[in-house]
């Protein structure tokens, strides 16, 4: 089929990159309009080569293209060069496959997984010549849907949004396409649809409900504009994740993306239940993926792609029971086929290290440990239950196997922290460098010496964790905490063995501000995209002072979301999602959290978080 | 054993630049199950050489790439496969199996041809037939060349093998571009395109409109490879240029 491109040669050969705009990738999808009903629009709110790289998005585009009334294509934020030739040009944002305008489809579905990313957001449907506010679209506008972690606490985002799909996008699309379907037939109004959609399980269609305060600016409650829009709306969730759809064709890139390797999902959600990890509570119980079902995905998919990488992707793959048999199994088959195995992070210990051995260059790769907080106290604040022991043990074994480099992950500004916890981290390096010298002989040390990188990253409180009550740090904390920190490495004795990252503080502050959001943040992010912010999560990007003058003239004060303390009976913005976890379940945790007790994982001890109710999982497996 | 692709690169895959096309055929020759060799080491890599990279924006009917197997049913049964595997702009046009003593594709590079055509329709230079002709009869085209580090002086004309007006020729398509460079006449061009002497159709291009005085607005043409030559010693004790695939057979 002869396709017209959107851009005109000349267009392409002056960005950067034109092969993110121009589709045709291996197993992308092409149909003709004239045979579907539906025409819908995925996006990732990124540059192509991140967006390419996000799994969800080959799932829905794969299990939408699967239905033969409907024709599902992509589209990504135009880097900021083709950015300006859009606008200049008056050019009209497109979809990959069919390079026709996005605002002739039925639907555009934007998944959103960073907060960084809402102004990118606004590019998108102001490009598209979509109405940024939901309230002004008319008939025959694009449906403007929102989906993934950042949909838990929509409300920053609410105006721009038609609706809302609020946790996994398998179970509920076919019921909502087909509404809408019967909507049309029936010569049914956009709000019409938009009423029959709220009544559908997951879904959340933000007009219907107006966010009422209390005078100190906290949510009193929501005020509902359509009677049958639901109080709450409880995610959506698939119980049986080795029998659904899978993307077995996912599509292959020209270029090179950030994830260029076959991703492989062994289960869904987390059984550690660390406190400030919101991923760990928004998925929910732990669901793991058949390991013959995974074996099976492999060899099809590798032989659909052509791919030389296979990587295993969860929250914590150490903890997939037939992790052993999995790895087995694909270092079997990869191994004689010149196929690579990427591992995410594993627990390190005598296994995994094995299986590094056997699939990496021992000399090249590194170990990565996540302590997150530089104490024992502070680690169990954080539940995070790695301890000094298993890390020094681990950095034994791996430096007797041959590794040299080391990456160590922490949080700075965790609640509770104190100078000592800070110290702890320059510490814990020296120690894990320390090991490295006791253990190997001066005549085998590869190049004589241990590198070891540490990082820091600036705690920020997300919804649905038991940490949504914790105040977060100034701008000013953070960075005399990475001060602190800089200062407890420079003074250890290893301290050249020790290179030393941190991360901004503005845009944590922002991030922070926007992720812990109500309704009110709607016009400051509006005003920043009017006053060019754009690709925020870029440094190269981000402009701090524009942000600051925005909340200023906004009359939005940026404390009030971040150093805040919050009661422990506020109504936060986000209370009306359910995301199955209980908040009296978020709160107890952070109790326990403020008096440093840990709690066990969802396989050693079910901690009663309300996930049960899903009626599957780890939660009925002992 | 060595096997030889020529394939075709045209419409979107014009975008697609030399290392992503070697990273498109390192996926391609796995997805059809080829039983390509790997080199020996730690990082194993797939046997494989491209004849001469291909600029982003143009297109070509003679690319070439050279390939190590352990085994193969057919050169056929290889086409077939690679064919069901590629994507709309890149076709694989032959396969051919190579002697073993021959040199890799990339070395044997000795011309390329190609036609310019302008996008629009007829070029806007008058009486382009008899220009062209009296600037190739000139005898050098000295351009200036400019790299990183220096501007330097080069004689084009020992370089350009062949310089004329020619028919269009057919190039298929996967994108529905305006303008009917289909019939109208495209200056054909056959250059040195060895290692040390290549030379780039856009610098004759540019050239050859500072000769008329004209200045075309970027992109306005359209570069085609057409073959990709190597040099050979004939029956006859001659030498001359035939197409990379000759080399091989079926
Ligand atoms: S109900 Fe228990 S087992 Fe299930 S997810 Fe919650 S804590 Fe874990």
């Amino acid at each position: 089929m002869k396709r017209k491109l959107a851009l005109s040669d000349e267009i392409l050969m002056q960005v950067e990159k034109p092969a993110r705009y121009i589709g045709n990738e291996v197993n992308s999808v092409m149909k003709n309009k004239e045979d579907v009903d539906i025409r819908f629009c995925m996006c990732f709110p990124d540059i192509y080569e991140i967006g390419m790289s996000h799994l969800g998005i080959q799932i829905l585009y794969s299990m939408f293209n699967s239905w033969d009334d409907v024709w599902c294509e992509r589209v990504y934020s135009p880097w900021v060069d083709l950015d300006k030739i859009m606008r200049d040009k008056g050019i009209a944002l497109f979809a990959l496959e069919s390079q026709e305008p996005v605002k002739n489809m039925d639907f555009l579905g934007i998944t959103i997984q960073y907060e960084m990313c809402y102004t990118n957001i606004l590019q998108i449907l102001d490009l598209s010549q979509i109405p940024l506010y939901a309230k002004d679209r008319s008939e025959n506008d694009t449906i403007v849907i929102g989906g993934g972690p950042c949909s838990y606490n929509p409300e920053p985002i609410a105006d721009f949004f038609d609706l809302f799909y609020i946790g996994e996008g398998e179970t509920q699309y076919r019921l909502l396409l087909d509404t809408y379907n019967e909507n049309k037939r029936n010569g049914g109004t956009r709000r019409e649809f938009l009423e029959k959609a709220a009544q559908i399980p997951g879904i959340y269609v933000p007009l219907f409900y107006e966010e009422e305060y209390k005078p100190d600016g906290t949510v009193k409650g929501r005020k509902k504009l359509y009677d049958k829009a639901p109080d709450t709306v409880l995610k959506e969730i698939v119980m049986d994740v080795s029998d659904t759809h899978y993307p077995l064709k996912p599509i292959v890139p020209f270029i090179q993306v950030t994830q260029d390797r076959l991703v492989l999902e062994i289960q869904r959600g987390c059984i550690r239940g660390c406190r400030f990890c919101q991923a760990g509570q928004l998925y929910r119980p732990v669901r793991e993926r058949d390991v013959d079902v995974l074996k099976k995905y492999a060899v099809e998919m590798l032989n659909n792609t052509g791919y030389d990488e296979v990587s295993l992707s969860s929250l914590s793959s150490s903890d997939y029971s037939k992790l052993n048999e999995l790895l087995e199994f694909l270092i079997g088959y990869c191994n004689s086929r010149y196929i690579n195995i990427s591992l995410p992070s594993l627990r390190i210990d005598a296994f995994s290290l094995d299986v590094m051995g056997k699939v990496q260059d021992v000399k090249k790769s590194s170990l990565t440990f996540a302590p997150e907080a530089g104490s024992q106290r502070l680690r169990d604040v954080i539940n995070k239950g790695l301890t000094e022991e298993v890390i020094l043990d681990g950095a034994a074994l791996a430096f007797k196997g041959g590794w040299t480099r080391v990456k160590l992950y922490f949080m700075l500004g965790l609640p509770t922290e104190t100078e000592e916890d800070i110290l702890g981290i320059g510490d814990l390096s020296n120690k894990i460098a320390a090991v490295f010298f006791d253990t190997v002989p001066k005549e085998k040390r590869v190049n004589g010496k241990v590198q070891i990188v540490t990082s820091t990253s600036f705690f920020i409180p997300k919804p649905f964790t038991p940490f949504q009550w914790a105040r977060m740090c100034t701008k000013e904390e953070f960075i005399e905490k990475a001060y602190q920190t800089k200062k407890g490495i420079m003074s250890q004795l290893n301290q050249k063995s020790i290179k030393y990252n941190w991360h901004e503080a503005d845009v944590s502050v922002l991030e922070g501000i926007l992720a812990r959001g109500d309704r009110k943040l709607a016009k400051v992010i509006l005003t920043a995209y009017k006053r060019g912010c754009l690709f925020d999560s870029w440094s190269e990007c981000f402009h701090n002072d524009v942000w600051l003058s925005c909340f200023e003239d906004c009359g939005i004060d940026m404390d009030f979301y971040t150093t805040r303390e919050r009661n422990e009976d506020e109504i936060f913005p986000w209370d009306f999602i359910d995301c199955g976890v209980t908040k009296e379940f978020l709160l107890k945790e952070w109790k326990k959290a403020m008096n440093g007790e840990t709690s066990p994982n969802c396989k050693s001890q079910c901690q009663g978080c309300g996930a049960n109710r899903f009626g599957g999982g780890v939660c009925f497996e002992r | 054993m060595k096997i030889r692709i020529k394939f075709a690169k045209y419409g979107t895959l014009k975008f697609i630049g030399h290392l992503d096309v070697m990273r498109f055929f390192q996926k391609a020759i796995r997805r059809a199950g080829i039983d390509i060799k790997y080199s020996e080491g730690f990082s194993p890599h797939q046997i494989m050489s491209f004849a001469a990279p291909l600029g982003v924006g143009m297109e070509s009917m003679g690319e070439y790439l050279d390939i190590e197997v352990n085994s193969i049913t057919s050169v056929e049964d290889m086409k077939t496969a690679l064919n069901e595997t590629m994507v709309d702009g890149i076709d694989v046009l032959s396969v051919k199996i190579l002697p073993d003593s021959s040199k890799n594709a990339m070395a044997s590079v000795a011309a390329a041809a190609y036609t310019i055509s302008y996008k629009e329709g007829n070029f806007p230079i008058d009486d382009i037939q008899q220009k062209l002709a009296d600037f190739y009869a000139k005898e050098s085209i000295v351009v200036t060349k400019k790299t990183k580090k220096s501007t330097m002086d080069m004689d084009l004309k020992p370089g350009i093998f062949e310089l004329k007006m020619d028919k269009p020729l057919n190039i298929p398509s996967d994108i529905d571009s305006d303008g009917d460079k289909q019939i109208t006449p495209v200056i054909y061009i056959l250059v040195d395109a060895s290692s040390s002497g290549n030379i780039k159709p856009s610098m004759v291009l540019d050239a050859f409109c500072a000769y008329c005085n004209v200045e075309l607005e970027p992109y306005s043409c359209q570069i085609t490879r057409l073959e990709t030559y190597t040099r050979i010693i004939d029956a006859q004790g001659e030498e001359k240029l035939v197409p990379l695939e000759e080399a091989g057979h079926e």
